[in-house]
Parts: structure tokens; C-alpha cells; sequence
């Protein structure tokens, strides 16, 4: 018998989906996705296009509403309760063009009632290696910059549950790789992340998990990238 | 309640600013209202007696069209980069952002009407006959009776495929009242042969009921795919 300490310890699951369907008129994007996500885990979820993952990180969002079956989040359905909780990043930035980046996370820092809001958005910007000073609208950021900066918005309200939709996306290898040492030091804090990628091998070693979805279902789950790869 | 004043004051804050910055509504406007003023006087030339019996539809109808140029600006700004996604898995109540635009929108029509009147008068030679304090009110009430069904329109038809059409479809047809309202208090205004006040009355009402319902409604408009 193990000792107490050893013993793995039940935790309820961060997030909890039965029977996803959504339907777009007549195209189902998600077929009845069920699946349990426990807390503090990274989940990289891979697929092709088209395969549901962004409908499944928008309802998860509370964005997309399901046609049919429920999302359970933080121990609620009720998602609009725990939307405090929630970072979202999409495949856009979600920010004003017209606007610094620091102007940009100020207002957001509002709309979730940040405490020391300039304070937070610094911390936050340099997180993500910009620089809080930079007066420049958001809008003549290399599209790397604007990537970082939009990741910097949805760790604004220091989120129990991340939710990321291409992060890595035009992103060059040395700002990915330090981003995804960011997202492992998240992860490690107690954060559950969730990563929508078609880069997958960026996260190699870093997730704990591997989600494929095709055709609007998951059809595996993986502790490691290759191990998919030899069962295809 | 003090939560929604205060997330209102920022998202106004915030709108202001990209409008300084930008400039997208109040140029479109003022440049169509400039156009309204100088084509209409050309082309029917009215004495000073003509000019005050339609004044008030001409103004009216000049600042309906202008404001739905910033109608649609307001909502397009937050379409772009899908920034609306972020107020949206937000916690922050709907009804702040619904104010803020109102709000918005009311200020830009008004400087539109504060810079357009003295060309009006002048192209039109204008004066009033009736109690003249009176217009200020009707102006006040006119233009939160546009604004506010035409920020909740502008977002109703945010996500269909021709918006700038689909809005004046669905803000005309519901703004006749209050067209009705305007354009006959200001008209009583200026020829001064009746009271306004039962159109102002009007367009109070309206005012108040429109608000009220639109204030209700915004929360499904904007969580609504």
C-alpha cells in the first residue's frame, strides 16, 4: 500500500463536456464530443481543418453556444458565472489597432475589475517579452508582437483555465519556443491550459496531453505527440 | 449599479479616444450633412417663410442619414480584430457597453448638430418665431431618440452579411414616431403657429420606452452568434 502521500489524490475535472454538438445550419462542427480535462494540465488539441477544435476552444468560451449537450467548468454549467475565470486568446488579437498596447490591457484590466491595473498590465506585457513603454499602436506591431501581446490580454485577470487558439501562429521559433516556457510555467502555477495548434511539435514535452479531434469528434488522447503518430 | 457607471465611463473613455484618433464617424458625417445642406438649398432655393415650414424635416432628415454612418462606425470598430469576442468572455455587464456607445454616438451627433445649425440658418436664413430655448430640448431628445434604437439596431444587424443596408431597414421604419415628433416640434418652433409641447411630451415617452426595452434586449443581441 502506498503511503498517504503517494496516493493519487481524486480531483475534480477543471472542465467537463458530454455530448457536444453544435451545429452551423446544416453542418455539424462538433459530433457529440464527450471528455473530462482535469486541472492543471496543458492540453494541446490537434486536427485537421475543419476537425471542430476552434468551435470546441469558442464554446468552451461561452462564445458559441452547443445545440446539443453541456459544458461544465470550474464545477458549474453556468459558464457566464465563471467567465472571470476564463483567458481567452483567438486566432485574431482582439485589440484595438488604434491603440498602445498598454492602453489596450488598461481598458480590458477594467472590464474585469484588475486591482493596480498599471501595475498588472506591465507585469503581464513583460510576461510576454514586450516592452510596457512602447507607445506604438497595437496596430504597427509585426504580427508576432501582436500575437504576445493579445496572449499578454488573456492572462490579464491572472485566469484559472487559458484557452488559446493558434498562439504560435506567425510567431518565429525563438518567440514560440519562449512562449511555450511560459505556458509550461502557467501550467506548473496551477493553471489549465488549452492549446489549439496545428504546431505541434512546439509543444512536445511541454503538454501533458495530446487531444485529436477529427470530423467534429475526439478520436484519441495522447500523453506524447509520437505515440499518435505510430497508431495513424 | 456604480459597476456599470464606471465600465460605461470606460468604454466611452476608450471610444472617444478611437474616434479622436481615427476620425472614421465624424469626417463620414460632416461631410454628408455638408452635401445635404448645400444640395437641398440650391435646389430649391426657398424664401425665408418656406424655409421655416421644412426646416425641421430637412434638418432632421439630414442628421437621421448622417448619424447612420456613425452607427455602423461604432460597431465596426469592435468587429475588427473580433475585439467585441473579448467584452463578450468577459464578466463586464452588456448594458455598460450598450451605454457607452449610446452615449457615444449621442456626443458625435451633437457636435454634428452643434457645427451644421449655424450653416442651416445661414444657407436657409432661419429664425425662430416660437420659444427658441425649446429647440435645444427637442434637439437633445431628437437625437437620443436616434441614437439609441440605431446603436441597438447597428449591433442587431452587426453580424449579417450587408449591415449597412439591413440597418436603416430596421431603424427607419421603427424612428417614423419620433421623426413625426422631431420634425413637428421643431417645426412648431420655428413658425411658431402651435405649442410644441405635445411632441416634445412624445418624443420623451418614446424616449423613455425605447431605452427601457433596448436596455433589456442588448444582452441577448450581444451574446447571440
Amino acid at each position: 500500500m502506498l503511503p498517504a502521500s503517494d496516493q493519487p489524490v481524486q480531483v475534480s475535472p477543471a472542465v467537463t463536456v458530454t455530448g457536444l454538438v453544435k451545429q452551423f445550419g446544416r453542418f455539424a462542427a462538433l459530433r457529440g464530443v464527450t471528455a473530462e480535462f482535469a486541472s492543471k494540465r496543458l492540453y494541446a488539441i490537434l486536427g485537421d481543418n475543419g476537425a471542430g477544435k476552434t468551435t470546441l476552444l469558442r464554446a468552451l468560451a461561452g462564445l458559441t453556444p452547443p445545440t446539443r449537450g453541456s459544458i461544465a467548468m470550474l464545477g458549474t454549467t453556468d459558464l457566464r458565472s465563471v467567465c472571470g475565470q476564463l483567458g481567452y486568446m483567438a486566432h485574431p488579437s482582439l485589440l484595438y489597432d488604434e491603440m498602445s498596447g498598454m492602453e489596450n490591457l488598461r481598458y480590458f484590466a477594467r472590464l474585469y475589475d484588475v486591482k493596480n491595473c498599471d501595475q498588472r498590465c506591465a507585469e503581464v506585457i513583460r510576461a510576454v517579452k514586450l516592452d510596457p513603454s512602447l507607445t506604438r499602436p497595437v496596430g504597427q506591431y509585426s504580427q508576432g508582437m501582436r500575437q504576445r501581446m493579445s496572449l499578454a490580454r488573456a492572462l490579464l485577470n491572472d485566469p484559472k483555465i487559458l484557452l488559446l487558439d493558434e498562439p504560435f501562429s506567425n510567431v518565429d521559433v525563438r518567440s514560440a519556443r519562449e512562449m511555450v516556457s511560459l505556458l509550461t510555467d502557467l501550467r506548473d502555477s496551477g493553471k489549465t491550459i488549452f492549446v489549439v495548434t496545428h504546431q505541434a511539435s512546439l509543444l512536445e514535452g511541454a503538454a501533458d496531453e495530446f487531444v485529436w479531434m477529427e470530423v467534429g469528434q475526439i478520436v484519441s488522447r495522447t500523453p506524447g505527440l509520437q505515440a499518435k503518430v505510430e497508431t495513424r | 449599479m456604480s459597476a456599470v457607471a464606471s465600465l460605461t465611463r470606460a468604454t466611452l473613455a476608450k471610444d472617444l479616444r478611437l474616434e479622436w484618433r481615427s476620425k472614421d464617424a465624424i469626417n463620414s458625417m460632416l461631410f454628408f450633412s455638408l452635401l445635404v445642406v448645400v444640395i437641398f438649398s440650391f435646389s430649391f432655393d426657398p424664401t425665408a417663410e418656406e424655409s421655416r415650414q421644412i426646416a425641421g424635416g430637412l434638418v432632421w432628415v439630414a442628421f437621421l442619414f448622417a448619424a447612420v454612418v456613425a452607427l455602423n462606425q461604432t460597431w465596426a470598430r469592435e468587429m475588427r480584430n473580433q475585439v467585441l469576442d473579448a467584452y463578450r468572455v468577459s464578466p463586464a455587464p452588456p448594458n455598460a457597453l450598450f451605454l457607452a456607445k449610446v452615449v457615444g454616438n449621442f456626443i458625435f451627433v451633437t457636435v454634428l448638430q452643434a457645427l451644421m445649425t449655424p450653416l442651416f440658418i445661414v444657407f436657409y436664413n432661419l429664425r425662430a418665431l416660437g420659444p427658441a430655448y425649446q429647440l435645444p430640448i427637442v434637439a437633445a431628445l431628437g437625437t437620443w431618440a436616434l441614437v439609441v434604437n440605431g446603436t441597438f439596431f447597428a449591433a442587431m444587424s452587426l453580424r449579417t452579411r450587408s449591415r449597412e443596408i439591413m440597418l436603416p431597414l430596421l431603424l427607419f421604419p421603427i424612428s417614423i414616431p419620433a421623426l413625426l415628433a422631431m420634425v413637428e416640434a421643431t417645426g412648431a418652433i420655428l413658425t411658431g403657429e402651435f405649442s410644441a409641447r405635445f411632441w416634445i411630451v412624445l418624443l420623451a415617452a418614446y424616449d423613455l420606452v425605447f431605452t427601457i426595452a433596448s436596455l433589456f434586449l442588448f444582452g441577448f443581441v450581444l451574446q447571440a452568434e
